[in-house]
């Protein structure tokens, strides 16, 4: 067993937390590649008859207004729901940190202009930026994902910078220099490992906001449509029956989207224990 | 022979607001082949500054640097790293924990300028340098996979000097080397470089304030004092006959173990500023315990004493 | 006659979860009114761990598993050191900018010493502030007081940490490695400063440091430790005439100083043994040069060789 694979162990022995984090998201990357294939229902196939029933043990999640099996909707849903978040964070990360550690290294004009950048980003609220997109690229999936990719960039613009301009002056970043490391590879491999750890929590934290993000898009009709699964969607729909006491149709999409993000948050500190080689004893 | 290294009128100036702080102001020396020089002064003397040149991380404002011939302070820092000297010069840091990356086992840490500066490697041939290195210093080949987290001041002392000697050096500037570590393991290193040095004929430029460590290990001793070399020679010039009188303070400072509080040369006042320093004046007039009045007037230039010994002083062996 | 401070056979465990650190084990030590004692040893000696203990400061790891700390005579406890702490036992530490707080002007932070424990306020706050500004030596003191610490070099920040510690006239003060980053003019100016103001007072001291040379220079006696033991403790001149331990002797003898060259400083093998397992009486044996069979009694003899002069081995030189 390789020393990563001990170390790996011994984070998740620590903290049963993590382990129960971990194990959440591997079963939604598990859902995500297989759910279409295991649900019981055609998540798409309506039968007014029975429409709006409670659940049952057909039907365990009830069935909504188009009488659709709610659970195999909410499993099918976490695919669309993970491709986006996943995509949107990983523009983020790529972008803002490439930013945060150029303006971090070089300091002066060029780290004002990232952070007039940033700032500027920071201003607009996600709503009205995803409109902006979408009234001038049309509405589909991939603007969605770009509209929350630009959102969330200040995030890891920002910690990437902070991070990057306080070991500017570390002696080992001198080392490197003195080892015959340009600009690039200091910032690449000998920057970028080190601010990795703090980063891993805002990746984590930022897959969250991201699925709420595009939930509350679809929610008000940007990106995701009808009849396709999605999480948002469903929280939408069901949202017009818990009034007149069909309550099962907002739950459970509901409660799933929640135990998703919270998976995601307490993800955050298990992968900075892990990538962090300080913590290994 | 000629000399490894050759700096004459070095300088460097840093603006600040409207005004200038002279960190380095016209320094020269030479230090040649195999030879272990010693840079002593205290905070706020420049001698980081001058270092920091000497690696060519910084560029000087003014004066030249010739490496084996060489003129190497004319192109731009950033260019430097391309250049052969890159590996010719190399450094070993004060504090082992800040110059290793944190996210580098020991191993990564030697290799890195190996594969940077040296080559080509195979897998095992740098595996096998890499040892040989770790032999050198006294570093146990298992402690090679550690992270720097988990090693003892001592072992990370050694990966420091084992990655400054990986490049085949020769010129080792070392930046107080044993400061951080304890008196015990100090012994060891300072013999394993002293030993080092006399195999492998790299000259050592070592930087400290710690006079008897320097007093062990060096053939000769600058003193730096704001900017400016105030007194050079070897090391018993300097320690036994000191000229400046700021020498003999620091000199007079350093506790023995003989317990006595001796002739204690006290400094009053505080050091002059380095920015926008007279031109006229000496660095040192007003917190020397001696001086005169040329010495506000007039700039001393450095005086031969005999042998290696160099002063820049007025009152050059007056009598504190 | 009574000592100002006595530590009567100390031990100290820290329980962490990798096991119970053994950090202190009968320690015993006395400090008289005006004296300054020096405690030498390296990293991991227990020397700062004992000053904590003392000042009531420890970790909050830290068990007292046996002994005492007496102050006038009287046992500390966790009330009375809250009290006493500031009054009329202070302490100053290595790496003084960071021991200062960075976002308070110094002349308040004095202030706010004498505000506690001292009882003035306002006015006379402000004034007696200044006035210890300029008793520990910094010029300008008016202006000064107005700075903050980084506004200040390092030898400045010890000044203000000294006029901190000394602003209500304690009677012990423990310095625990004060000037080590100072460059050696300014430690000779800050020892000097300690050592007249101590004079002054009849201030007792409590000198922690790895450098040999400064506690010869400075202490009237100096107590050796290694890894959480006492090994021995004498006037100074009789510790380096006629060290008894073989671990003091090492220590002299691997100290760089004028007369010996780099062939003759003698490197002490081993390392310290962990603290957190089995550990002989004598934890210096692993490395000692004299070790034999008789080093193994429990408990390790406490020897007197000379006045004032104790040893704990079982082979003194």
């Amino acid at each position: 067993m390789s020393a990563t694979t001990r170390h790996i162990r011994y984070v998740l022995a620590e903290n049963p937390v993590t382990a129960l984090a971990f194990a959440g998201f591997a079963l939604l990357i598990i859902l995500a590649l297989i759910g279409p294939d295991i649900v019981p229902f055609d998540p798409l196939a309506s039968a007014t008859d029975n429409a709006l029933h409670p659940p049952t043990w057909t039907h365990p999640f009830g069935t909504d207004h188009l009488g659709r099996d709610i659970l195999s909707r909410v499993v099918v849903a976490t695919r669309i729901d993970m491709q986006i978040s996943i995509a949107a964070v990983a523009l983020s990360f790529v972008f803002g940190s490439t930013l945060g550690l150029v303006g971090g290294w070089y300091g002066g004009a060029i780290d004002r202009a990232v952070g007039r950048l940033v700032d500027t980003i920071m201003a607009f609220p996600l709503f009205v930026l995803a409109m902006g997109i979408v009234a001038a690229l049309g509405n589909s999936v991939a603007n969605i994902v770009y509209a929350t990719a630009i959102i969330n960039l200040p995030f890891y613009a920002r910690m990437a910078r902070t991070e990057t301009s306080a070991r500017r002056e570390a002696g080992f970043v001198e080392a490197a220099r003195l080892s015959g490391n340009g600009d690039g590879r200091i910032l690449l491999f000998h920057l970028f490992p080190n601010i990795l750890p703090p980063m891993m929590v805002q990746i984590s934290l930022n897959l969250g906001y991201a699925i709420l993000n595009a939930a509350g898009l679809s929610f008000i009709g940007l990106g995701v449509r009808p009849p396709t699964p999605e999480w948002g969607i469903m929280v939408a729909e069901g949202a017009n029956y818990i009034v007149s006491g069909e309550w099962w149709v907002a739950l459970f999409p509901g409660t799933v989207l929640m135990l998703a993000v919270f998976c995601f948050n307490l993800l955050g500190d298990g992968l900075r224990d892990i990538v962090d080689p300080r913590r290994r004893t | 022979m000629t000399a490894l290294l050759d700096v004459a009128g070095l300088c460097r100036r840093f603006p600040v607001g409207k005004r200038t702080l002279h960190a380095v102001d016209g320094v020269s020396f030479d230090i040649a082949p195999g030879e272990a020089v010693g840079l002593v002064g205290e905070s706020g003397c420049g001698k980081s500054t001058l270092v920091r040149m000497l690696t060519r991380v910084l560029d000087p404002s003014e004066g030249s640097i010739h490496f084996d011939g060489r003129e190497i302070g004319q192109s731009p820092a950033a260019r430097f790293t391309r250049t052969p000297e890159r590996a010719l010069i190399q450094m070993v840091f004060q504090d082992p924990t800040d110059s290793l990356n944190p996210r580098f086992t020991a191993f990564d840490c030697i290799a890195d300028p190996l594969l940077r500066l040296k080559g080509p490697w195979t897998r095992d041939s740098l595996a096998a340098r890499v040892h040989e290195l770790a032999g050198m210093v006294g570093l146990p080949v298992p402690l090679l996979g550690r992270f720097p987290h988990q090693l003892s001041g001592g072992q990370k002392a050694r990966v420091g000097i084992a990655r400054a000697l990986g490049p085949e050096p020769r010129l080792l500037i070392l930046d107080e080397p044993t400061s951080a570590l304890d008196v015990s393991v100090q012994a060891v290193v300072l013999r394993m470089l002293d030993e080092l040095r006399h195999r492998l004929g790299v000259s050592y430029l070592f930087v400290s304030h710690d006079l008897n460590v320097v007093r062990l290990l060096c053939d000769r001793v600058m003193v730096m004092y704001l900017g400016k070399l105030v007194e050079t020679g070897t090391v018993a010039e300097v320690f036994d006959h000191a000229a400046h009188p700021y020498t003999r303070a620091l000199l007079s400072a350093i506790p023995g173990l003989d317990g006595t509080l001796g002739e204690r040369v006290r400094l009053t006042g505080e050091p002059r500023s380095p920015i926008d320093p007279s031109p006229n004046a000496c660095r040192f007039h007003g917190r020397c315990p001696i001086g005169e009045d040329r010495c506000a007037e007039h700039m001393p230039v450095p005086q031969d004493l005999g042998g290696r010994h160099r002063v820049a002083c007025h009152l050059a062996g007056g009598t504190p | 006659m009574s000592a100002l401070l006595e530590i009567d056979n100390l031990s100290l465990d820290f329980r962490t979860r990798g096991g119970t650190i053994r950090a202190l084990e009968q320690v015993s030590l006395s400090v008289a009114a005006g004296e300054t004692v020096g405690v030498v040893g390296e990293s991991g000696s227990g020397k700062s761990v004992l000053s904590f203990a003392v000042m009531g400061i420890s970790d909050a790891a830290a068990r007292i598993t046996a002994g005492h700390v007496r102050f006038e005579g009287r046992e500390l406890h966790a009330a009375d050191l809250a009290k006493l702490r500031g009054a009329e036992m202070a302490m100053i530490f290595q790496n003084p900018r960071v021991a200062l707080n960075p976002i308070r002007a110094v002349g308040k932070q004095i202030e706010d010493v004498l505000r506690r424990h001292a009882g003035v306020n306002g006015t006379e706050a402000r004034h007696r502030a200044v006035e210890m500004l300029s008793k520990v030596r910094i010029p300008d003191p008016e202006r000064r007081a107005a700075a903050y610490p980084f506004e200040m070099s390092g030898g400045m920040c010890q000044r203000v940490m000294i006029a901190l510690a000394l602003a209500c006239s304690p009677k012990l003060l423990i310095a625990d490695e004060p000037t080590t980053g100072l460059d050696v003019t300014t430690q000779a100016a800050i020892m000097d400063l300690i050592g007249d103001l101590a004079r002054e007072t009849g201030m007792s001291t409590i000198l922690i440091t790895h450098d040999l040379g400064l506690a010869a220079q400075r202490c009237d006696r100096i107590a050796v430790m290694h890894a959480g033991h006492l090994v021995e403790v004498a006037a100074t001149s009789d510790l380096f005439d006629r060290p008894a331990h073989p671990y003091t002797r090492k220590l002299i003898a691997t100290t760089p100083r004028p007369s010996v060259g780099l062939a003759d400083l003698e490197p002490i093998p081993g390392s310290l043994p962990d603290l957190r397992g089995v550990l002989p009486p004598c934890r210096y044996s692993q490395r000692c040069e004299r070790y034999e069979a008789i080093c193994e009694t429990t408990p390790l003899p406490r020897v007197d060789v000379g006045s004032a002069h104790v040893v704990h081995c079982a082979r003194p030189l």
